[in-house]
């Protein structure tokens, strides 16, 4: 059932709209898992004066994949060291499976980590490396030899087994200290930027490699990294951290679509901020006023805005549709969609989308890119361009 | 062309300098086979009689056993200390380690005779000067600086996210010493050794002071037999002390190629 689900999911994480396939992933967990492999509890830490980290809470299922997200100096690899052992939190806690561990030196916490540099022990073989662990353990030689066999076998290394790591590439060894945390069935794994050391064309292919290797064995994971492409591409749920503090955790999509602050909206993928002001709503929609010059448009209630209340609409380029001023003429707007106008002031062709900067009223920038190649000639620079967009695209996120 | 002149004076400069360094100093193994009674360069004919003389001494043979003795006891003493000593240092690397930096290197750079003088008197009032521990003891600290040199710049090859992922995986300090730490750090302890060893072996001054009439090193034989009676069996005992320190130094020669093959790339 698990291996089922598993297999299910992977298949999925390459099809493209993220938006349908996480879902699964998660009911999956939840019918197969029992939950709580980890629990990190109100957690500070200082540095002198500088808060590296303040009251950091979440929750890990096991079988999960979270990545902890984040500009550097946010705190996630400050929360990734606590976690390991390395460093001990100023207050709050963190346990696995019910057992707190703060008082647990690293070497008897049964957590597998990954270094950025991969940490190869540099006079050891692949397999003595692999075996390290075990050693430490004092798992007989017969056992010993099985599991590092196997393990190999997984991460596909079983014919450099008696290489050195320098004798490796960069892949290659990384896999290596993949293998190396995971051998000993620890109940976390911790990769520090795996993608770190590596070139780009390799990224993408071991950030696949290692979701199928943690998936094949099981491994509850904890990534982390500052490149938001990957943390989408890898992650069951991700951490967003800024200052300290995760700013959301939730899965991919739920981050990409419902960002609750503008620091989530700006980090994960491109978007459009426009500040306005809550108009006295009609029905279930309120009409906002962008940067006092602009039209009201509808937006989804998100609840707690009342009226004149300040708030920032985030709109995603790829929600906006560019429509030139005879079309929008043509074809009215509906109840549920903005429309604003503005004049094209950049634009550039890429093969699958094309991308225009639009000045709107008070002389903001917005960003647009839209699928429909073929209307990029009716875009010239200098042209009035009309943007719409669903009312369900624009999230409203409270201040400015 | 001119390359070729170029590479031509290069080379005459190079051998220009290496035998200033070395001729006078190997113009003794020539001597050391002569047939003749006195020391003459060039000899005057060749055989082994003073290699015989020295091995049938027992002065000599004394000294050269008290010496290897004194060698190896400081070779480990000193290699363990200043192992430990540079890991010390190098996980500290806060200001406040500068002076102990200072303090175990400065037998460097402190005149011999000085170094000497305070062994002499300090040891004198503990009861072991004269004594084989004295000797031991101060060639130890002799010694010490060459050994923490050594090691501390292997040290530099250990990259810290080695141990903390020893620690991570499972390892206890002591494991994580002999698995992960030394095995790296190897070269440079190894090369310690032959350094301490080499010092201890060609130690005079300290050596003079604190060694007796039943106590000698080769080298305050050597020093004693100079001034009394001069005859090429000095020449034979200082091509050993040579033999022994060549080969040192090509231990550690061929212990820093390894270092590099094995770390470096």
């Amino acid at each position: 059932m698990k291996q089922l689900a598993r297999s299910h999911h992977s298949s999925l994480a390459l099809a493209s709209d993220a938006g349908e396939q996480r879902p699964v992933r998660t009911q999956a967990n939840a019918m197969t898992q029992h939950p709580g492999a980890l629990q990190v509890r109100g957690i500070s830490k200082k540095f002198g004066s500088f808060s590296a980290l303040s009251d950091v809470s979440f929750d890990l299922k096991k079988g999960e994949f979270l990545t902890m997200l984040g500009p550097s100096g946010s705190g996630k690899s400050t929360t990734l060291k606590i976690i390991a052992g390395f460093l001990d939190p100023d207050v709050g806690d963190v346990s696995v499976e019910g057992r707190s561990l703060v008082s647990t030196p690293p070497n008897k916490r049964n957590i597998g980590m990954v270094f950025q540099d991969y940490a190869l022990f540099p006079h050891m073989s692949v397999a003595k490396n692999v075996a390290f662990p075990l050693e430490c353990r004092r798992v007989n030689s017969v056992q010993k030899k099985k599991r590092v066999e196997r393990i190999l076998q997984v991460v596909g290394l079983e014919a450099m087994a008696d290489r050195l790591p320098r004798q490796l590439s960069g892949g290659q060894q990384q896999r290596v200290a993949l293998a190396r945390a995971l051998v000993f069935e620890p109940e976390l794994v911790l990769l520090d930027e795996p993608m770190g050391a590596l070139d780009k064309k390799l990224r993408q292919t071991m950030q696949f490699e290692i979701m199928r290797i943690v998936r094949e064995v099981g491994a509850t994971v904890i990534s982390v990294t500052h490149d938001q492409e990957e943390a989408l591409v890898m992650s069951d749920r991700i951490a967003l951290f800024n200052e300290g503090r995760i700013e959301q955790i939730g899965a991919p999509a739920e981050l990409y679509e419902q960002p609750r602050s503008q620091f989530v909206a700006d980090f994960i993928g491109e978007s459009n901020l426009l500040s306005a002001h809550v108009l006295p709503g009609k029905t279930s929609a309120m009409l906002v006023d962008c940067d006092k010059t602009m039209d009201a448009v509808p937006v989804k209630s998100s609840g707690s805005a009342r009226e004149g209340d300040q708030i920032t609409l985030v709109v995603r380029p790829d929600r906006i549709h560019p429509l030139t001023v005879e079309r929008a003429r043509t074809s009215p707007k509906s109840a549920e969609e903005a429309e604003v106008q503005g004049i094209v002031r950049e634009r550039v062709y890429l093969g699958t989308e094309f991308r225009m900067l639009v000045e709107v009223a008070g002389g903001k920038m917005l960003k647009v890119a839209d699928k429909n190649v073929r209307d990029f000639g009716s875009f010239q620079i200098g042209s009035i361009a009309c943007l719409r967009w669903s009312q369900d695209d624009a999230v409203a996120i409270a201040g400015h | 062309m001119t390359s070729a002149i170029g590479k031509l004076i290069f080379w005459a400069l190079v051998t220009c300098i290496g035998a200033f360094l070395l001729l006078p100093t190997l113009v003794i193994v020539p001597v050391s086979f002569t047939s003749a009674s006195v020391i003459d360069f060039p000899p005057a004919g060749w055989s082994l009689q003073w290699y015989r003389g020295l091995l049938s001494a027992p002065v000599w043979r004394d000294a050269i056993v008290t010496s290897a003795n004194v060698a190896v006891c400081v070779a480990v003493a000193a290699t363990v200390l200043g192992t430990f000593a540079a890991i010390g240092l190098h996980r500290s690397n806060a200001k406040h380690m500068m002076p102990v930096r200072v303090i175990l290197l400065s037998p460097l750079v402190t005149p011999s005779i000085v170094l000497a003088i305070g062994f002499f008197f300090v040891f004198t009032k503990w009861g072991i000067a004269g004594e084989f521990l004295g000797l031991v003891v101060a060639h130890t600290v002799i010694a010490l600086p060459f050994v923490v040199i050594s090691v501390s710049s292997a040290l530099h090859a250990l990259n810290p996210n080695w141990e903390l992922a020893a620690k991570g995986l499972g390892s206890g300090p002591v494991r994580s010493f002999f698995r992960v730490v030394l095995p790296v750090i190897a070269p440079g302890v190894a090369a310690g050794v032959v350094f301490a060893f080499i010092t201890s072996w060609d130690e005079v001054v300290a050596a003079i002071f604190l060694t007796n009439a039943d106590l000698r090193t080769v080298p305050v034989e050597v020093w004693g037999q100079v001034r009394a009676t001069l005859d090429p069996s000095i020449a034979a005992i200082g091509t050993i002390l040579i033999a022994v320190s060549v080969i040192g130094l090509g231990c550690i020669y061929l212990l820093q190629w390894r270092q590099n093959e094995t770390v470096g790339s």
